[in-house]
């Protein structure tokens, strides 16, 4: 049987999970918001990771497919989205019922009213998200349950009558947290085929002239040789799928990081520092690193680490959040935009403005200050990053400076903002370093952790022997 | 059981010594004698004693206040009449403590100041603090020393000569006057040859880390071992017995290849033994101290223990010299030594106590100690190829000590160091 090695990070924000098999490679990611329960933030990472890691085993069953036949390469993209989809839809039922359970409670005079504004929103914002899901590709866009959804939810509630608008937010509030609590199982077959049904009723409509805007030939030929050999793909699909379902992806050891490692319900000698996890990770990937820069929710840590991975001293932020992710997500609300805006815009910026404040919450208060004299947004939010990132160099330099290659990793890294400014501030003082960031940045914690657990088989596990589906 | 007597009488003799000054300092009238504010590093026991006085050291009742939980409400205090946020948080608690009757960390009253003695101006903060002092007890005699830095990483016979020139023209006059006592040199002589021996005996026991396991923690329990001889009692016959006792008690420890004593029992294994740089934190002592001994961590050299005095290189207080003795002792305490010296001394330290790595505990409110730390720690890193980690708390300031951060830090700390032991091991 094949072995598969499992690294949980549970990080502030996000919790993610990291399957790797024998050869160190990662065959399953699973990402989710950390939330109250830690436990089923850690567990939905996992199962997230597990129907990642068969996804990637059928993938790699169909390879030769894949990379001759565009319908091959469109389905597998296309059913990791509607298969979200589903998962997604799970969830919004129970959250539909709940929110009707919260308004029964009510004793508001005009719970009829707002239990039937709720019933109206929901109306909406469920076909708007089906949509997205299956044709906009919402599923690759790394986004929770609870940002998806509240997001909608919001944007409709402002549109409802004003005397609506307390109980309608105060329902959501109450019902989205148990709801995100709750620990769902599915069945990935079950979930596989009503994604084929839902794939095949979108290419059974597919219409002979593609949506405007899209005149590239190279679209036209996927297009057309998906319409016309959907059927094809989906016979191939089943003719695998009873087995990667049945596949046993058999945990043979697993270890957890991150910030809330304590919390995790694993045996001692399966918890790890998250600094050595994202420097070994970091390491793993890129092998020449020297120095690694992590920028998460609620730290900031510059790592050394030697030829083989292993951390020789560190640095941490403390006491202050205003060098951390934390901070960019306070700015997002502060201008009302979601946190993956942030980085685009500040993109947009033709000059960083200066922000003097070191604090994120008197950063607030500047911002304000600043919009009201009229600077431009772009360039605030340009002035913003760079004060992360100036942060974060003093970490670094604390830690001792870099002095090889270097590799950023952490949720941060994803901003593009804040890699602009990483690279231009190491370069600045370090002279002309290579510079690494990877796609799988955020999982760094979770593929150390897992690459650690695959070094210490030894390790006894009450679940070893489970099978998990 | 005869066994554990022995374990505790060393405790008990500390706490009977202890108390005993805390009395004396509450009856300091009624005994008639006068008393002497002063300071550890630098500070003049014996030419105190040999006027007969009684010692209060200032940082010393504020760690003691802030291990019994009264430091908050003495900074608040402090706050409140307008001492800034950056204010050395000794100099708060102290401050706080007197604004609020100056009852003392033992629950007695503390008497007056008859004599504020600054012998030691290397910590700025000393200065601002007897100046505060000074306004709060305006009849207080101020004499102050100038003690000259080690510059260049040593003590000349001009530097020597330029205190001993202060003690004569003006410490030793002035406080004369105030105790209406003469300056009794042979009685001085007395006093010194009993501090060089007491400073035999705790030189031998911070060397008893050398042995596997550490019989003792160095920092933890060696902020204890150095009372004694830090507060007042060098230069005593009864410092000596307390010294010789312990030393005795480890000696046991030692036979049985017995680990340090904590305040939970014996620590069972010695994982890691290591050398820390910086003060302790004093409001979560206990909690800061369990974070190493439950990690198997052992602390075989610190610099705090050496605040009040190096003796790692042999030098005693000496009889025959008694003036230029008490220089040098003043120029020679670990804050008034140059960062290279700094640096040798620790590396001495991890090297002579074979320490897997290396810790600084940066304090907020103490630039005698922060400054030039981080290069220090590099130093050490890059020439010996030691781990080296970097936590960061207060002293009594109990708002800036993060028990969850502190935790994890020093956590992936030992992970670190755990891991390239075994990687060693392999490679072997």
């Amino acid at each position: 049987m094949k072995k598969y090695y499992l690294g949980i990070d549970l990080g502030s924000t996000t919790s993610k999970a990291v399957i790797i098999d024998d050869n160190d490679q990662i065959i399953g990611r699973g990402i989710t918001n950390t939330r109250a329960n830690y436990k089923v933030a850690a567990d939905i990472a996992k199962e997230e990771a597990i129907y990642d890691a068969r996804f990637t085993l059928l993938t790699n069953r169909l390879k030769d497919d894949i990379e001759s036949k565009p319908e091959f390469k469109i389905y597998m993209n296309d059913i990791r989205n509607v298969f979200k989809y589903r998962q997604f839809k799970r969830r919004m039922d129970k959250l539909e019922d709940k929110l009707k359970e919260t308004v029964q409670d009510y004793s508001y005079d005009n719970k009829e009213e707002i239990a039937t504004e709720i019933h109206a929103i929901i109306e909406i914002i469920r076909p708007t998200i089906k949509n997205e899901f299956i044709n906009q590709d919402l599923g690759s866009k790394n986004q929770f349950f609870r940002d998806i959804v509240s997001e909608r939810y919001n944007s409709e509630v402002g549109k409802a009558d004003k005397s609506l608008y307390e109980p309608l937010m105060l329902a959501f509030d109450k019902s989205i947290t148990p709801v995100e609590n709750e620990m769902i199982s599915f069945n990935f077959k079950e979930l596989v085929d009503e994604s084929m049904k839902i794939l095949d009723k979108k290419y059974k409509g597919l219409v002979d002239t593609p949506k405007d805007g899209v005149v590239e030939d190279w679209y036209f030929a996927e297009f057309n040789s998906v319409k016309d050999n959907y059927k094809a793909v989906e016979a191939t699909l089943r003719d695998h799928i009873d087995s990667i379902a049945e596949e046993n992806i058999h945990i043979a050891n697993m270890v957890g990081t991150g910030y809330g490692r304590a919390l995790l319900p694993f045996p001692e000698n399966c918890i790890k520092s998250e600094i050595l996890c994202h420097a070994f990770g970091a390491h793993a990937v890129f092998p020449n690193t020297r120095t690694v820069l992590d920028i998460g929710g609620q730290d900031t840590k510059a790592i050394q680490v030697d030829s083989r991975g292993l951390v020789t001293s560190f640095h941490m932020n403390d006491r202050c959040a205003a060098g951390c992710g934390r901070y960019l997500g306070y700015i997002a609300d502060e201008f009302g935009i979601s946190l993956n805006e942030l980085g685009p815009e500040a993109m947009n910026a033709d000059k960083e403005t200066t922000i003097c404040s070191t604090c994120t919450v008197f950063a607030g208060a500047e911002v304000k200050e600043l919009l009201h004299n009229g600077e431009k947004r772009p360039n605030i939010l340009a002035g913003l990053h760079k004060a992360i990132v100036q942060r974060a160099m003093s970490l670094i330099a604390r830690s001792g400076g870099v002095r090889e290659e270097f590799t950023f990793t952490g949720g941060v890294a994803r901003n593009q903002a804040v890699l602009k400014y990483v690279k231009q501030m190491v370069t600045d003082s370090y002279g002309d370093i290579t510079m690494n960031i990877h796609t799988d940045s955020i999982f760094m914690g979770a593929l150390g952790g897992a690459m650690f657990a695959r070094r210490n088989i030894e390790v006894e596990l009450p679940s070893k022997n489970e099978k998990i589906t | 059981m005869a066994k554990n007597a022995q374990k505790e009488k060393s405790m008990i003799l500390q706490k009977e010594m202890v108390e005993g000054l805390f009395n004396d300092l509450a009856n300091a009238k009624e005994l008639g004698k006068k008393v002497c504010y002063t300071f550890i590093p630098g500070n003049l026991s014996e030419l105190i004693q040999t006027f007969d006085m009684l010692p209060v050291y200032p940082e010393i009742n504020a760690l003691q206040n802030a291990m019994r939980k009264k430091s908050r409400a003495y900074i608040r205090e402090a706050e409140k009449n307008a001492h800034s946020e950056d204010v050395c948080t000794y100099v708060k608690c102290d401050v706080g403590m007197m604004m609020k009757g100056n009852i003392g960390p033992t629950g007695q009253q503390l008497p007056e100041p008859d004599v504020l003695l600054l012998s030691y101006t290397g910590c700025f903060t000393f200065l601002k603090w007897f100046e505060t002092l000074k306004r709060e007890y305006p009849n207080a005699k101020v004499i102050l020393v100038h003690t000259p830095y080690q510059e260049n990483g040593e003590i000349t016979a001009e530097m020597t000569q330029y205190m001993t020139k202060q003690f004569k023209e003006e410490v030793i006059p002035q406080m004369e006057k105030v105790t209406g006592i003469k300056y009794d040199e042979d009685k001085l002589k007395r006093i010194l040859a009993l501090s060089a021996e007491a400073e035999d005996w705790i030189t031998k026991i911070f060397d008893t880390t050398k042995h596997k396991p550490s019989p003792i923690d160095a920092y933890f329990a060696g902020v204890y071992y150095i009372g004694p001889i830090n507060i007042g009692f060098r230069g005593t016959q009864k410092a000596i017995d307390y010294y010789k006792e312990l030393y005795n008690e480890i000696l046991l420890r030692i036979e049985k290849g017995q680990g340090p004593i904590t305040p939970e029992g014996e620590m069972k294994e010695e994982k890691y033994r290591l050398v820390v740089e910086g003060p302790p934190n004093w409001t979560s002592f206990r909690e800061f101290w369990k974070i190493f001994y439950d990690l198997g961590a052992v602390i075989v050299a610190s610099s705090y223990t050496k605040v009040g005095g190096v003796y790692d290189y042999g030098w005693r207080h000496d009889p025959k010299r008694p003036l230029e003795t008490l220089a040098e002792y003043c120029m020679n305490c670990y804050t008034n030594m140059n960062i290279p010296q700094r640096i040798e001394l620790l590396k001495k330290c991890i090297v002579d106590y074979e320490a897997d790595g290396y810790i600084t505990n940066s304090i907020k409110s103490c630039n005698s100690f922060s400054a030039g730390q981080l290069g220090m720690m590099r130093e050490i890193e890059d020439s010996l190829e030691v781990p080296v980690g970097f936590i960061e708390s207060d002293l009594v300031d109990p708002r800036y000590f993060s028990y969850s951060n502190i935790k994890n830090r020093l956590e992936s700390y030992f992970q670190m160091l755990e891991q390239r032991k075994k990687m060693e091991t392999e490679s072997v």
